[in-house]
């Protein structure tokens, strides 16, 4: 489960300014601030802007690039489902279709109750092991659709 | 003495449980009052026997696996710390065939030692090149790369020792080493293994390649989805700073060299040295104009060294043993090792260091097993997503960078994945121009706009929909994609796609599928993912 916690300009405000001496600073920031709250709000673009002397739109020219980071906040679980071709060769679609179908959510997609975020990845270097998922930054291997369901179910449990 | 138990800690042995199994081996040495302690290693790469567990014996170290929970109190009973008789057991670790038949020379050291342990590293051959090369001019030290034929194992295959002089020779008062760990292709993961495993060699790598070209700074940009090989790393950079290994006076040396990690965010066109860079620099990941080369014009505009995190791995054994030896493995213009990653539908998947040469079927045979469904294997793509996809009949290929492109193909970070008779090559074409569409920098046009159309195309085809006039459109398309890309993401990408129509047409011949049932789920169909 993500630490996540409701955006807080001060705190956000801290974490940029710890960072911001870094050359290249800006990604370090982005993820600190996904890591802090789950998502990167509107609100933190001027605040970045301002410390590291860049235009609002160049800021969130690379928070848009990035397929990482999140304009809204995630569900409380993050599932990322591994769709490259060695995921492929092991079936990778029919775990996704099943978890697709058990939370009613497409891929990229949150569920309605805030529970769980779905997201496609391209590869988590567990290819040997394929399909492969990455449950709440946990990876896990030979995910066929009955251990996709044993992983959502102790998630929820554990909620 | 303790009996030393080893259980390994690699992002993809704790991905079938080698966390609980640690744990539960820990329970019962201390409920049954042993004296026994639990190492955790990096992964030998057999990844079928993982969790691999190793014991350490009078005769060597023992390997039992695959090891789950349930089957831990057992191995107590039946005395596997002194290396007895097992359902599990497997006999002497360096003894399996898999493992025996290897050539490891960069991975000499992965999953024997205690990754984050530098007494284990030194002890191991660790640091011996970073000594040798201390005594050497930066010169000497370039030429010793040079000669070991070390290719750059990114992809490119670009000679490493011509890349280092470019930067020695280049003026500047800073200069950088830039560790390219994007490790983005499907089917690869000797990055990750080598990060996680033996993360030292990589420091060490990076530190020689500081001494020679003069170059006192250096990152490493390791991808986000790698979280668990990221606080390796971070750890291991911590432990080489407090032991004098980095910083203004490298192994007492008087130099100085630094090094810092940083994450990736999900952009697989990063892995491309100059979009890399520009994300480094904390701007969007899009292709640089070449020239200049990084290697003059790189990080913040200073002359730079961008290698592949196995490139940099393999620097410390050249500097050991000297380039000669190196050289000594291979074949033709391809020389040393390759660190072959068997993945997809493969029964033995792991990771085989081996000389340059071997063939494709014996990898995918000798050490791989086969398909793991069992069924006849029909495609095997190598190289990641940019790779072609060959057919049984080119099987007998060598592994060897100029052999690949002879047959329109590309041995890349050296991925093999394997499908079976299930496959349907005009989705694995259409998946290529998906994947392009997704992860295109957006910079030109025949790359953003052109896979998207790409995508269309190939749903038409197999739709059934002019099917000759729209094969003959891809046609078009994978020739401006070709001609008309900045760079090897639209520019290769006709790649799986041509294979994929050359030698498997009757996938684009097949009668249109049903129209989906409504409600049912898109998997195949949808094409915004992200
Ligand atoms: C689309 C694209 C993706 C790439 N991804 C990677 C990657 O993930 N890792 C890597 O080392 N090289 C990657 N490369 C190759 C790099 O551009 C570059 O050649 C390499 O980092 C140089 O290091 P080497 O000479 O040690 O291989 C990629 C290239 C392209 C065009
Ligand atoms: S080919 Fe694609 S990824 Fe490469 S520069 Fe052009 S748009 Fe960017
Ligand atoms: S392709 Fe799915 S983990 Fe590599």
């Amino acid at each position: 489960m993500s630490k996540e916690q409701r955006w807080d300009a001060d705190r956000a405000l801290s974490l940029i300014r710890e960072l911001a001496h870094l050359p290249g600073a800006l990604l370090p920031i982005l993820h600190a601030l996904q890591d802090e709250f789950g998502y990167v709000d509107k609100a933190a673009v001027p605040l970045i802007a301002d410390a590291l002397n860049l235009s609002h739109a160049e800021v969130h020219g690379v928070i848009s690039f990035y397929h990482d980071f999140r304009h809204t906040p995630a569900g409380k679980h993050v599932l990322k489902m591994c769709r490259a071709e060695a995921c492929q060769s092991m079936g990778c679609d029919k775990t996704i279709r099943h978890v697709e179908n058990r939370l009613g959510v497409r891929l990229g997609e949150t569920t309605g109750d805030g529970g769980f975020t779905v997201d496609a990845v391209y590869c988590l270097g567990n290819c040997a092991l394929s399909p492969a998922v990455m449950l709440d930054g946990k990876l896990y291997g030979r995910v066929s659709p009955e251990v996709a369901e044993f992983l959502i179910e102790s998630a929820q449990r554990h909620s | 003495m303790s009996v030393k138990v080893y259980v390994p800690c690699d992002a993809a042995t704790v991905s079938v449980g080698a966390d609980a199994v640690a744990k539960a081996i820990a329970e019962q040495i201390a409920t049954r009052r042993l004296g026994a302690s639990l190492v955790r290693n990096g992964s030998r790469g057999m990844f079928w026997l993982e969790p691999l567990v190793e014991v350490e014996t009078p005769q060597g170290r023992i390997a039992y696996g695959p090891v789950s929970v349930d089957a831990v109190a057992g191995l107590f009973d039946a005395g596997f710390l002194e290396g007895k008789p097992h359902a599990l057991r497997l006999g002497p670790t360096e003894e399996i065939p898999f493992l025996k038949r290897q050539e490891r020379l960069t991975f000499a050291r992965c999953g024997i030692t205690d990754p984050l342990s530098l007494s284990d590293y030194v002890s191991h051959g660790g640091y011996r090149g970073l000594e040798k090369a201390l005594k050497l001019t930066p010169q000497a030290i370039v030429e010793e790369v040079t000669n070991s034929g070390l290719r750059g194992r990114g992809g490119a295959g670009f000679p490493t020792g011509i890349k280092w002089r470019t930067v020695l020779n280049a003026p500047a008062e800073q200069k950088y080493i830039v560790c390219n760990a994007d490790e983005g292709d499907s089917g690869t993961y000797a990055d990750r293994m080598i990060i996680e495993g033996d993360p030292f060699v990589l420091i060490e790598g990076m530190t020689i390649a500081g001494i020679a070209v003069g170059a006192t700074s250096g990152y490493i940009y390791l991808r986000s989805e790698y979280p668990h090989a990221f606080r390796t790393l971070r750890r291991a950079i911590a432990i080489a700073y407090d032991k004098g290994y980095l910083g203004e006076n490298v192994a007492g040396s008087g130099k100085r060299f630094d090094l810092d990690v940083r994450l990736g965010a999900g952009a697989y066109i990063c892995g491309e040295e100059t979009s890399l860079l520009e994300s480094l620099e904390g701007k969007r990941g899009q292709i640089r104009f070449k020239p200049p080369l990084p290697a003059i014009e790189g990080l913040f505009g200073k002359p730079t060294v961008v290698n592949n995190v196995i490139s940099l791995a393999t620097v410390p054994i050249i500097l050991d043993k000297g380039g000669e030896y190196y050289k000594n493995f291979g074949m033709g213009r391809s020389r040393g090792t390759l660190t072959i990653q068997l993945a997809g539908n493969i029964k033995h998947g792991g990771l085989v260091e081996k000389a340059f040469g071997l063939t494709l079927r014996e990898a995918i045979y000798d050490f791989g097993g086969g398909t793991a469904s069992g069924r006849p294997l029909r495609a095997v793509q190598v190289g990641g997503p940019l790779g072609a996809y060959f057919p049984e009949s080119l099987l007998d290929t060598p592994l060897d960078y100029e052999a690949f492109i002879e047959r329109k193909g590309m041995l890349g970070h050296g991925g093999i994945v394997v499908f079976d008779d299930t496959v349907d090559l005009a989705r694995q074409a259409r998946f290529a121009m998906e994947f392009c569409a997704v992860e295109s920098c957006g910079k030109c046009t025949p790359c953003r706009v052109g896979s998207t159309r790409g995508v269309e195309v190939i749903n038409r085809i197999i739709a059934n929909e002019n099917r000759e006039q729209n094969l003959e459109l891809l046609g078009d398309l994978c020739e401006v994609l070709m001609d008309g890309s900045l760079c090897a993401l639209g520019g290769l990408i006709p790649f799986p796609v041509q294979s994929a129509i050359r030698h498997f047409p009757e996938d684009f011949q097949k009668p249109a599928p049903p129209p989906p049932a409504s409600g049912s789920s898109k998997v195949q169909e949808t094409q915004s993912w992200r």
